[in-house]
């Protein structure tokens, strides 16, 4: 067994346990400490694939920016716990066989077609010297729109979340 | 070296996670974290893909899609908290109209 394969499973045990954790907790703050930890083993998984400016931007915007807004929002709106609802049965007969075989069948089809075929660690370069040549260079326009793209996506989220009255003090 | 099919496997797993969270759970931010593990489920395909095939262009999307999750989440959560502001109610069986 490899050094990298027992990495490959420790991170991967944290992102399974994490997600797993994510549906058991009924509370969303618990919901949301999961979910940075699956995003920190998967910033470690990351690095193993050799990709450390997708590791580093992982822990920054995902597990950094994206959830501390996730975490402001439970607090601001002093989220409680979730109240159950009862599901239908058909749903769970039906839908738990149905889930398990068909994760099956797509395990099954994955192992046997990669085969034996291997990631190679370190073999691509990942540095953000390289992603930066391919970025400004062969992807100038989709990054300029991303650009456009978040402008008008914080001038939205000043919108929705302004309060209504003063929405309308403006307009009178 | 790690077999590239053990990384679909976890990606998928993410994945998989992330869909049954988004059914099953009723909090409505909790829906919506469904969803960004589900994006983090596909990031980590793009990701061994690019390592497998050697194309550094895998890790050019994943940087998209984060920009991408990034707006989606600060337009989600204003929608969240303008939904909040109006129902004063995070459960989203009983934001089951879209007018007041």
């Amino acid at each position: 067994m490899s050094f990298h394969l027992v990495l490959f499973l420790a991170f991967g045990a944290v992102c399974v346990g994490g997600a797993v954790n994510l549906l058991a907790q009924r509370h969303p703050i618990n919901s949301a400490l999961s979910l940075i930890a699956v995003m920190a083993a998967l910033a470690g998984e990351y690095l193993l694939l050799g990709a450390e400016f997708v590791a580093a931007v992982q822990v920054i915007v995902y597990a950094g920016a994206i959830m501390v807004l996730f975490v402001f929002v439970i607090m601001l709106l002093n989220a409680g716990e979730e109240e159950g609802t009862e599901g239908s049965r058909i749903a769970l007969l039906l839908g738990v066989p149905g889930m398990l075989s068909a994760s099956v069948l797509m395990a099954w089809v994955v192992l046997r077609h990669s085969g034996t075929e291997s990631v190679a660690i370190g073999a691509l370069p990942g540095s953000p010297k390289d992603i930066a040549q391919l970025l400004f260079h062969d992807f100038l326009l989709p990054f300029e729109v991303t650009s456009v793209l978040i402008l008008i996506a914080i001038m939205g989220a000043v919108v929705l979340a302004s309060k209504p009255e003063a929405a309308a003090g403006k307009v009178d | 070296m790690v077999p590239l099919s053990y990384y679909l496997l976890l990606s998928g797993f993410l994945f998989a996670c992330g869909v049954v969270g988004f059914l099953i759970k009723r909090n409505i931010i909790t829906i919506f974290m469904s969803i960004e593990l589900m994006l983090n489920g596909v990031n980590l395909s793009f990701v061994a893909f690019a390592a497998h095939w050697h194309a550094l262009s895998g890790q050019v999307f994943v940087f998209f899609v984060m920009v991408v999750a990034a707006a989606e989440a600060a337009v989600g959560l204003a929608i969240i908290i303008a939904v909040y502001r109006t129902r004063e109610t995070l459960n989203v069986d009983q934001v089951n109209l879209l007018k007041l």
